[in-house]
C-alpha cells in the first residue's frame, strides 16, 4: 500500500489526504498514518514544487558538475559528498560509476557565478583532483513532467 | 432510378451515441464523459516496435489469419491470464478490432432465422450485425438489481427451439457489470443442457477490479461452445491501431477466416508486430493503467455516494451507470440538459438498449482534475433539479 500512496503523492504532493484515500480505496485514518510513518522513518523527505524558471522573471543558471575526487581511507567518497553537500547553492549531489566520483547539481543566478563557485569553493578542495561543469541550456523533462506539453484530447467523436 | 440500396441496411436503426455526439462537437467548453476509448497514449515501447518493424520494411500483407508469432503469443497470453488453451494454427483468426470479430462470428455461424441472444444494455454492434447475419435479435432485458448480470433464469426464459447463439459481453460497456465464476457457472449449465454456442465479447477483459477476470471458455464444456472475442485496444490503449482477434474451435475459426479473407484480406501488418511486442512486455503497463481506472472508478463512487445519486458498483471497464429515475425525466431528456445547461455530456442508457432507460453512461476513460470538474457541475445540476422538486 505503500508504494501506491508514494506513487500518487511523488507527481501530486498537494492532494488532499481524504481524497487520496478515496482513489486507493482505504479509510482516511490508515492514509494519514501511513503517511505520518513515512514521514518520521524519513521515506518522504519533502514535497517540493516543479517549477519552469523560464517563464518566470528570474534570472537563473543551473548546471551539472562531475567531480573527480581522491577518495579517504575508512571513508570513500561519503566525506567530501558531505562536504558539497553543506554549500547551500548545490542542489543534488550523487556518487556515480563510470568516468568520475561524484555528480553535483547546481543553481546560480548567473554563468560567473556558478564559475566561481567551481574555481574558488569547489575545486580548492583538498580531495578533488578534477571538475568538468555542464550548462543546463534547457529543459524538456524534469521530475517525470514534459514542460511545455499542452494537454489536447485527440479522440475524435466516434461510434459505436 | 431505381432503389440504390439495401432495405434491410437502410432499416437499421442509426446508433443513439452518433446522435448525441452530433450536439457535443457544435458546443464549445463541453466537458465530454462520453467517450468510450482510453485517454492513454500507446505506451511508447509498443509505438517504438511499430516504427521499428517500418524501418525493417515489413510492409507486406500477413497470412489471413495473422503472423504466427502473434497467434502465438495470444495462445500463451490466454492460458496465462485465463487458463484456456487454443492451437494458434488452427483455433486463432486476428482481426480488425474485435468489431470485425464480431461481425464474421455470427455471419459464420448464422442461418437465416436462427435466434441470437443479446442481453442488453450493451455494445450497439451486436444487434446491427446479428441482423446483417440473417438472424433475430431477442433482447434479454438485464436488471438493475442483479447489477446487470446475466442470470439463469433469465437466459432460460429466452432460449427457445430456434436459438443458435448467446452473446455475452461482460466486462460490460456500458454498465461496467462483470460476470464472477458462481456466475458464468450458472450459465455454462444451461448453454451445455441446451446445446447453445456462445460468442464471449472480452474486450474488458483487462480492465477488472475485483478478482481476476475469469473467461467462460474456461470452463468444462464450454470451449467447444465459445468463441472468445478479444483485442488490444481497451487493454493497451491501442484503438487506432484496429487489432482483435477471436480464439474458438477450429471449424468456426475456419468459416470465419474466410469471410476474413475476402472482405478485409488481413489486419494490418504494422499494428501486428505492434502486438506482439505488447503482449510479450506489455503486463507493467497494463498493470499502471488499470490501476489508474481503478482510482477514478473509486472516486466517481464516492462523488455519487456524496451526491446520493444511485449507483451500483461496476467492477470493471470503464464507465459508470448512474440511475437517474429519482427526477422523473428519461434519460435522454436528462442527458440534453445537462449538456445544455451544464455542458457535461454523458450517454443516456437508452442508446445502449430500451432497458438502459432511466440510466446514463460515465465512461472514465478521462483524467481525475477532468472528472473533478464534470462532477461538479453534474452535482449543481442534480441539486437544482432537486430544489425544483422539492418546491
Amino acid at each position: 500500500m505503500r508504494e501506491k500512496i508514494l506513487s500518487i503523492i511523488e507527481r501530486n504532493s498537494r492532494i488532499d489526504l481524504k481524497e487520496l484515500a478515496v482513489l486507493l480505496g482505504m479509510e482516511e485514518i490508515d492514509v494519514v498514518n501511513e503517511v505520518a510513518a513515512m514521514e518520521a522513518e524519513g521515506v518522504i523527505c519533502g514535497y517540493h514544487t516543479l517549477i519552469d524558471w523560464e517563464k518566470t522573471t528570474q534570472e537563473k543558471v543551473s548546471a551539472l558538475i562531475e567531480v573527480r575526487v581522491t577518495p579517504q581511507r575508512g571513508q570513500g567518497f561519503d566525506n567530501m559528498a558531505e562536504k558539497i553537500s553543506k554549500y547551500p547553492e548545490v542542489n543534488a549531489v550523487y556518487l556515480i560509476s563510470g568516468g568520475y566520483d561524484l555528480l553535483v547539481s547546481i543553481d546560480g543566478k548567473s554563468l560567473m557565478e556558478i564559475s566561481r563557485f567551481v574555481s574558488e569553493k569547489l575545486s580548492a578542495l583538498d580531495s578533488v583532483l578534477s571538475t568538468a561543469t555542464h550548462f543546463i541550456l534547457k529543459k524538456y523533462k524534469d521530475h517525470g513532467t514534459i514542460f511545455n506539453k499542452k494537454e489536447v484530447d485527440e479522440r475524435e467523436m466516434i461510434t459505436p | 432510378m431505381r432503389n440504390p440500396l439495401s432495405d434491410q441496411v437502410v432499416a437499421l436503426k442509426p446508433s443513439g451515441i452518433r446522435k448525441f455526439f452530433d450536439i457535443v462537437s457544435e458546443m464549445k467548453d463541453a466537458i465530454s464523459l462520453g467517450v468510450g476509448e482510453p485517454d492513454f497514449d500507446t505506451p511508447w515501447f509498443i509505438r517504438d516496435e511499430a516504427i521499428q518493424s517500418l524501418e525493417k520494411g515489413r510492409t507486406f500483407y500477413t497470412s489471413n489469419s495473422g503472423l504466427k508469432e502473434l497467434r502465438e503469443e495470444i495462445c500463451n497470453y490466454l492460458k496465462r491470464k485465463c487458463d484456456v488453451e487454443y492451437e494458434p494454427l488452427k483455433e486463432v483468426v486476428i482481426t480488425v478490432g474485435g468489431s470485425e470479430a464480431i461481425d464474421i462470428g455470427l455471419r459464420a455461424m448464422i442461418n437465416p432465422g436462427d435466434e441470437v441472444l443479446i442481453p442488453q444494455p450493451s455494445y450497439v454492434s451486436y444487434e446491427p450485425c446479428a441482423i446483417m447475419a440473417g438472424a433475430k435479435p431477442v433482447i434479454i432485458n438485464l436488471k438493475h438489481e442483479n447489477q446487470f448480470r446475466l442470470t439463469a433464469e433469465e437466459l432460460l426464459e429466452a432460449i427457445t427451439d430456434k436459438t443458435k447463439l448467446l452473446i455475452l459481453p461482460f466486462p460490460n460497456n456500458p454498465t461496467g457489470a462483470i460476470m464472477e465464476r458462481k456466475d458464468l457457472e450458472a450459465i455454462a449449465k444451461v448453454c451445455i443442457e441446451k446445446d447453445i454456442f456462445v460468442m464471449s465479447d472480452e474486450i474488458y477483459s483487462e480492465l477488472t477490479y475485483k478478482d481476476e477476470h475469469v473467461s467462460i471458455a474456461s470452463l468444462p464444456g464450454m470451449k467447444e461452445r465459445t468463441i472468445l472475442i478479444n483485442g488490444f485496444s481497451k487493454a493497451f490503449a491501442m484503438t487506432g491501431w484496429r487489432l482483435g482477434y477471436a480464439c474458438g474451435p477450429k471449424e468456426i475459426i475456419a468459416q470465419m477466416t474466410k469471410i476474413h479473407q475476402f472482405a478485409i484480406m488481413c489486419a494490418p501488418t504494422t499494428s501486428q508486430y505492434a502486438a506482439i511486442e505488447a503482449l510479450k512486455n506489455g503486463d507493467e503497463d497494463v498493470q499502471a493503467m488499470r490501476e489508474a481506472y481503478n482510482q477514478r472508478r473509486r472516486f466517481l463512487m464516492d462523488a455519487f455516494r456524496e451526491m446520493k445519486l444511485e449507483c451500483f458498483e461496476p467492477f470493471g471497464a470503464f464507465y459508470v451507470f448512474p440511475c437517474i429515475k429519482e427526477f422523473g425525466m428519461t434519460s435522454e431528456e436528462f442527458a440534453t440538459r445537462l449538456l445544455e445547461e451544464e455542458k457535461v455530456a454523458v450517454v443516456p442508457g437508452t442508446a445502449f438498449g430500451d432497458c438502459g432507460e432511466g440510466f446514463l453512461r460515465i465512461s472514465y476513460a478521462y483524467s481525475i482534475d477532468n472528472l473533478k470538474v464534470a462532477i461538479g457541475r453534474m452535482k449543481a445540476f442534480i441539486e437544482r433539479l432537486r430544489e425544483k422538486k422539492e418546491c
